[in-house]
């Protein structure tokens, strides 16, 4: 497919989408820890809420939204005729 | 094309029957090795069967891999698959501190390390959507090599290549001192022995292949180092919980058992009186401060006494040798006894305090609620501060960056931080397990112990070296109490194995998977810092006319002679080694990130705010280290008291937290008061934006 002459709207929705999970990212690892005090009562299947999330939460969090990136930005190159031959 | 994605299909099969064959291999090497022990192998050789045969074995991939090519020795000929590069990128990444220490780390500081976790995985967040895949577009060799082409000119490309050097180094002598401190353990060979026999490993592999021998050892080093950590830790869960679940899963029944366990030993009237007995000594400890200089002459003459008095009545000889011992450790002066004292204060009051709750976030023992809360927000606070380190670090160091130029595309690149950050999950999710299994059995099965009873690998440990272990009968009653217990932070892994009642061979298998940490981050680093001087500094600075083959040769000598500097810095400096490694965090962070993110992100970015920006950045950073970090202010002299030097209370180890803002303003404040960069760089920063289209494309498609 030949490359797309918009192609800065490629741009603009990697940004966004960029900015999207680094929101996500930012409320794991700064907003939960910051108010893990007034979190404590809650519990998980037995742990601490914040507990949890630090502990073994924000790593999922981490895995899944690393892998989005890679699925939607590799959609996104296709859409826009920016897709790389190679192992698939 | 199809050629060539057959071609990549067909390699990728055939690393994944290597690797395989290879996993298969080892486990076998694994159950030889119990059976040879259930024959009475003797423990010493257990240990040097796992020293020489894994060395062995990265020996052979290295010179199997052995390469004199440019794009082989530099990037691994770009054509490592995702999920290899990933493997690799692991290995690379996760140092002898992560394997070793960070259970440990977790153990003693429960919520408040768990910041260790986020910061060490978090920070892929930053690499995979900011920089991985625009770096891999640019397609060159080093991170220097991308400052020199989005900054134009050698000024960025020269100061981004003494940040490198800077930060690597300081990070490769912390490793190469780990690797000496396993091999010791291990073989129980002379450390100084030990830090050159790990230098052997570490240079038979980067020095023959580079890039690539260093890429293929790094993914059979991550096999070694994942086995070796899951295996006991799998073992363990069964034994502490009786569940067939995997440990992450079934530790949290375990943390409320631990919880319970606190709340009973923070109110037991024995474990009262011992912290009671330490309490005492620190006050002791501090009276004799405050007695200087007079005290010093004073408890010197009490010390030379107690000798005296002891071989008059013929006293044990043991009893005799530590009084001696007391006498010839005398501080020396008046003002060494003070900062032995002051040792002493802080180490006893820091064992008179209650336990502190596992699960609870920043927590403070301290009855006045005005000053708890004051101590609970500066934890929190130093918390947030060193998780930002921690990540921005990861997403700045030079060696985890360089790694993505070697995949064959910019999805593989995408695809292949996510195969790092899947494979470094695999450790970290287990290691907050980890941590609490070993605290729940040291709490239950070794506290209320009589001393005559304890499990056998308290006192094999204790015997081995007391600052990982050590256990005395402070209230002479007999019985173990958790305040007599002192346990080092390295502990928690290396004696899991024995812990979960496993034969020693596993603890040599996690002996060996330190080793494999140590070793795999110690290549990639030196490899860095080589590049750094042979292509940076050598190639495209002073003689661009070199050779390939004359770039090579040179880049392998630079290698040997950096990797035995470092040696011997980390046989000389071993004070301030912990330090170290976060120093590297954050002066990668203070020193890397702005540049690097605001020059794909921000076209407006210069040159002259690039290099402002460095420069700024790691002179904030550092300058707050040298003022705030007791063995820099010793290099440096500094006197100025530590209170007046901190600035809101954030400890040293964070300093990147001030370094990385000042270098991003600076960044901005100066490209805005010069003149916006050329038509070219612009142009350049779109090539690197999108992937496929070539440079100067995507202005004329618009």
């Amino acid at each position: 497919m030949a490359i797309r002459p918009d192609i800065r709207e490629h741009w603009r929705r990697s940004k966004r989408l960029t900015f999207e999970l680094l929101a996500i990212w930012f409320i794991v690892s700064f907003v939960i820890p910051f108010f893990a005090r007034a979190l404590t009562p809650i519990t998980f299947f037995g742990w601490p809420l914040p507990f949890y999330m630090a502990a073994q939460g924000a790593l999922v969090v981490y895995v899944v939204i690393i892998g989005i990136y890679a699925a939607r930005m590799r959609r996104l190159d296709r859409q826009f005729g920016l897709g790389e031959e190679g192992r698939g | 094309m199809s050629a060539q994605v057959g071609g990549n299909a067909a390699f990728f099969d055939q690393l994944r029957r290597y690797y395989t064959w290879y996993t298969i291999a080892f486990v076998v090497f694994v159950l030889a090795l119990a059976l040879l022990e259930q024959a009475h192998l003797s423990r010493t050789w257990i240990g040097y069967i796992f020293l020489f045969a894994t060395i062995t074995l990265y020996a052979g991939i290295g010179i199997m891999s052995r390469t004199a090519d440019v794009a082989e020795y530099y990037v691994a000929g770009r054509r490592v698959p995702a999920l290899f590069n990933g493997m690799a990128t692991a290995a690379d990444w996760m140092s002898a501190a992560s394997f070793i220490g960070m259970a440990g780390a977790l153990y003693q500081q429960g919520y408040d390390g768990l910041s260790y976790i986020m910061g060490w995985t978090g920070g892929y967040c930053l690499v995979a959507f900011l920089i991985a895949p625009y770096l891999r577009k640019f397609g060159q060799f080093t991170i220097p090599d991308f400052l020199g082409a989005r900054y134009g000119g050698n000024t960025a490309r020269f100061i981004g290549l003494c940040v490198a050097i800077l930060c690597s180094f300081v990070y490769v002598v912390a490793q190469i001192y780990g690797v000496g401190l396993i091999t010791t353990r291990l073989t129980g060979v002379d450390f100084g022995v030990g830090i050159f026999l790990g230098l052997a490993g570490i240079l038979v592999c980067s020095f023959l292949g580079g890039m690539r021998a260093v890429t293929w050892t790094q993914v059979a080093q991550y096999i070694v180092l994942v086995l070796a950590y899951l295996i006991p830790v799998i073992w363990l869960s069964i034994k502490v919980t009786h569940l067939p679940l995997p440990p992450q899963i079934a530790y949290g029944e375990v943390l409320a058992q631990l919880s319970q366990r606190e709340k009973a030993l923070t109110t037991d009237p024995k474990e009262i009186q011992v912290r009671q007995i330490f309490a005492q000594r620190a006050e002791s400890a501090k009276a004799k401060i405050d007695g200087l200089p007079g005290s010093w002459a004073e408890s010197h003459d009490a010390t030379q006494k107690k000798l005296e008095d002891l071989r008059a009545v013929h006293a044990p000889v043991a009893e005799i040798k530590a009084a001696e011992r007391a006498v010839e450790n005398y501080p020396k002066t008046p003002e060494d006894a003070a900062r032995a004292w002051q040792g002493e204060v802080a180490a006893n009051t820091a064992r008179a305090a209650p336990p502190a709750p596992h699960a609870e976030p920043y927590f403070s023992a301290n009855p006045d609620p005005v000053k708890a809360e004051a101590e609970r927000a500066h934890k929190r606070l130093n918390f947030l501060a060193l998780t930002f380190c921690l990540m921005f670090g990861t997403a700045a160091l030079p060696h985890i960056l360089m790694r993505f130029y070697t995949t064959p595309t910019v999805d593989e690149a995408r695809r292949s931080v996510f195969w790092s950050i899947a494979c470094i999950f695999v450790l970290y999710f287990t290691a907050p397990a980890l941590a609490v299994l070993v605290k729940f059995d040291v709490y239950s099965t070794v506290v209320g112990k009589s001393f005559s009873d304890l499990p056998l690998w308290v006192a094999a440990w204790a015997k081995v070296d007391p600052r990982l272990m050590s256990i005395a009968d402070i209230n002479k009653d007999g019985i173990v109490q958790l305040a007599e217990i002192a346990l080092g932070q390295d502990i928690v892994v290396l004696a899991t194995p024995e812990i979960g009642g496993l034969p020693y061979v596993i603890t040599g298998l996690v002996a060996a998977g330190g080793l494999a940490a140590a070793l795999s981050t110690a290549d990639g680093l030196l490899l860095t810092i080589t590049n750094a001087l042979s292509h940076d500094l050598y190639y495209k600075m002073i003689n661009p006319n070199a050779g390939t083959q004359r770039r090579v040769t040179i880049s392998k000598i630079l290698l040997l002679f950096v990797a035995l500097c470092a040696a011997w810095i980390a046989r000389e400096a071993q004070a301030g080694i912990l330090f170290m490694v976060a120093a590297a965090f954050s002066l990668a962070a203070a020193g890397f990130f702005s540049p690097l993110v605001l020059g794909i992100f921000w076209k407006r970015a210069n040159k002259y705010g690039a290099v402002a920006s460095m420069i700024v950045g790691v002179s904030v950073a550092f300058y707050y280290m040298a003022t705030t970090q007791p063995w820099l202010r010793d290099v440096f002299g500094v006197t100025a008291p530590i209170a007046s030097s901190m600035w809101f209370g954030i400890e040293p180890i964070s300093a990147g937290v001030f370094g990385l803002p000042a270098a991003a303003l600076t960044l901005v404040v100066v490209s805005l008061l010069t003149p916006a960069p050329s038509a070219e760089v612009q142009a350049f920063v779109d090539y690197v934006r999108y992937p496929k289209v070539g440079i100067g494309e995507a202005e004329d498609l618009i």
